[in-house]
């Protein structure tokens, strides 16, 4: 395979003296869906976060498409393509909804924003009903609906997604992981961070098992899935 | 009956005065959530900058319109810098202290703003050149003056212009959601530290305006000018919902008009006394203010 158009490489952080991350490694290839999975308090959402910077890392190195970006501030990567979906959607409240979609086409000036968001609005029809109201009045899914509607308005090259399934209906489990196929084979790289273990490997070429901040196992998805550890502690068969 | 409009008059002009403050006040809460002390300080700064560079102008023999708007930019200009510095200096690098230690940086600011007006400029009023607007119409024995129409129609023109600026522009659009998540905001590209400098800037711009509009009203400033108006501005923020721009202008205008009635009508010694009545009572049944969480869509 080629280089990596991401890579941690030995990667710790945390939040003062709770030590998240205790030197992980992780490595995805363009055009993959990569899972992350792990139980509550694993360490998932501070990879991404650290990814991000909105974490920083206290040691290791962090490439995307060949560069250094440990000290490049969070603000700066979602113009070179880094966009996350963060855990809780984080939908601006008191924003409309069209207004969260541009919020996602902030450092954009180009003329195709309008067409992005047709593109959105057509991936998820609601939103375009609702266009005016404020985006705290949606409902779970929708909102994990705007959310992922809001990253690509950013045209991410790499999406960062945690926990879109979190505290949704399975069909709208479903619904949520077909677009995410979907962004996917449109030429996104995915980084799937889930504790919907099984849903998450059945659509991920690679997975990761993060525990107490370490990478204790990393393989094909399908390997994963057909691991009898992982079958217990996660699948829950 | 004309008495009423006069007080009226005499109310909306004062309303408008406190408006332009406590939208300073309110902004920097919706986005920082701290009550910034030093605010008022602003307002005396600004009124100070006016007073000086209209007196010169005047002195030049400029026609009153260059001496009003050039001393009003150049002040709206200086507080925006001031305020832009002040922030750097004492309130950033407290980010992600607690909050009591920001309010006690902005208390000590408020000091040291005071007292820097007071050793360049000195103790005593320095007056304003009322010249400028005198005269006006009048009605019977209702007086509208050139100074009031000033007055208010400089503030129906600078309301409407932040409102487009906050619910209308990119800018505002990154206000808003900085207010709102900061995290989220990084993520989308935003900077956060640009943003908040630039609320502290227009907040501190509003309130020079107001300044200069006292210095005119009351003929002269002085360096402490910026204590009582500053807290009274403050409970009208706090009036219309802390955060909310709106409510900050509403509350604003609702200081303004009791305390003219409260003097015209009960009694001159005691209306600075009503102005917390009111914030008392209403506090009493919405805590949240006026505009506060139910009708939220004009928070920062
Ligand atoms: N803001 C924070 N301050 C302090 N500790 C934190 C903070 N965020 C996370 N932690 C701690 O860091 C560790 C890793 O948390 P993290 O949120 O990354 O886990 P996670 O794998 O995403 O879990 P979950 O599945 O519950 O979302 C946990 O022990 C957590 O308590
Ligand atoms: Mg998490």
């Amino acid at each position: 395979m080629s280089e990596p158009i991401l890579e941690l490489r030995d990667i710790k952080a945390g939040y003062g003296s709770i030590k998240a991350l205790k030197g992980i490694n992780i490595k995805v290839y363009e055009g993959e869906i990569v899972s992350i999975i792990g139980a509550n308090g694993a360490g998932k959402s501070t990879t991404l976060m650290t990814i991000c910077n909105i974490v920083q890392a206290t040691s290791g190195d962090i490439f995307y498409k060949g560069e250094r970006i440990n000290n490049i501030v969070s603000d700066k990567l979602p113009k070179m393509g880094l966009c996350q979906v963060p855990e809780g959607r984080r939908i601006f409240p008191r924003l409309t909804i069209e207004e969260n979609l541009d919020m996602g086409a902030f450092f954009r000036n180009d003329k195709e924003i309008e067409d992005d968001k047709e593109r959105v609005f057509g991936m998820f029809p609601i939103l375009r009903e609702r266009c005016k109201q404020a985006g705290g009045t949606l409902s779970g899914g929708e909102q994990q609906m705007l959310a992922i509607g809001r990253a690509l308005m950013s045209r991410p090259k790499v999406l960062l997604l945690d926990e879109p399934s979190l505290g949704l209906a399975p069909l709208i489990v479903k619904q949520i992981f077909s677009i995410i196929k979907e962004i996917n084979s449109l030429g996104t790289t995915i980084i799937l961070v889930e504790q919907n273990a099984k849903v998450a490997l059945s659509m991920a070429n690679r997975g990761y098992v993060l525990e107490t901040g370490n990478v204790v196992m990393e393989d094909e998805a399908k390997a994963l899935l057909n691991n009898p550890d992982i079958q217990k502690a996660y699948l829950g068969e | 009956m004309e008495y009423f409009l006069q007080q009226l008059i005499n109310g909306i002009t004062l309303g408008s005065v406190y408006a332009l403050i406590a939208l300073g006040y309110t902004m920097v809460y919706g986005i920082i959530q701290l009550i910034n002390f030093a605010h008022g300080e602003f307002f005396a700064a600004g009124g100070y900058v006016g007073v000086i560079f209209m007196s010169y102008l005047l002195s030049q023999g400029a026609p009153a319109w260059v001496c009003l708007s050039g001393s009003l930019i150049l002040a709206m200009a200086y507080c925006a810098m001031l305020a832009v510095a002040v922030e750097k200096v004492a309130y950033k690098p407290l980010r992600n202290s607690s909050r009591l230690s920001v309010l006690l940086s902005a208390l000590g600011m408020s000091i040291f703003l005071q007292n820097g007006l007071m050793l360049t400029q000195g103790v005593y009023d320095k007056a304003y050149p009322t010249e400028l607007t005198q005269g006006g119409f009048e009605m019977g024995n209702v007086m509208l003056s050139y100074m009031q129409l000033f007055i208010v129609s400089l503030t129906a023109f600078l309301l409407v212009a932040l409102n487009v600026l906050v619910f209308k522009t990119r800018i505002g659009k990154a206000m808003r959601s900085t207010a709102q998540d900061k995290v989220m905001s990084a993520l989308v590209g935003i900077n956060a530290n640009r943003t908040i400098s630039i609320t502290f800037a227009i907040g501190a711009a509003l309130a020079a305006a107001a300044g200069i509009m006292v210095g005119l009203y009351y003929g002269s400033v002085r360096y402490d000018m910026g204590f009582v108006p500053g807290i009274k501005a403050f409970a009208a923020a706090v009036l219309g919902g802390i955060g909310n721009i709106t409510g900050a202008m509403i509350g604003g205008f609702i200081i303004g008009m009791v305390e003219i009635f409260a003097a015209g009508y009960i009694s001159g010694e005691y209306k600075d006394v009503f102005a917390f009545v009111i914030l008392i009572a209403v506090l009493y049944f919405r805590p949240s203010g006026i505009m506060g969480e139910n009708v939220d869509d004009t928070r920062v």
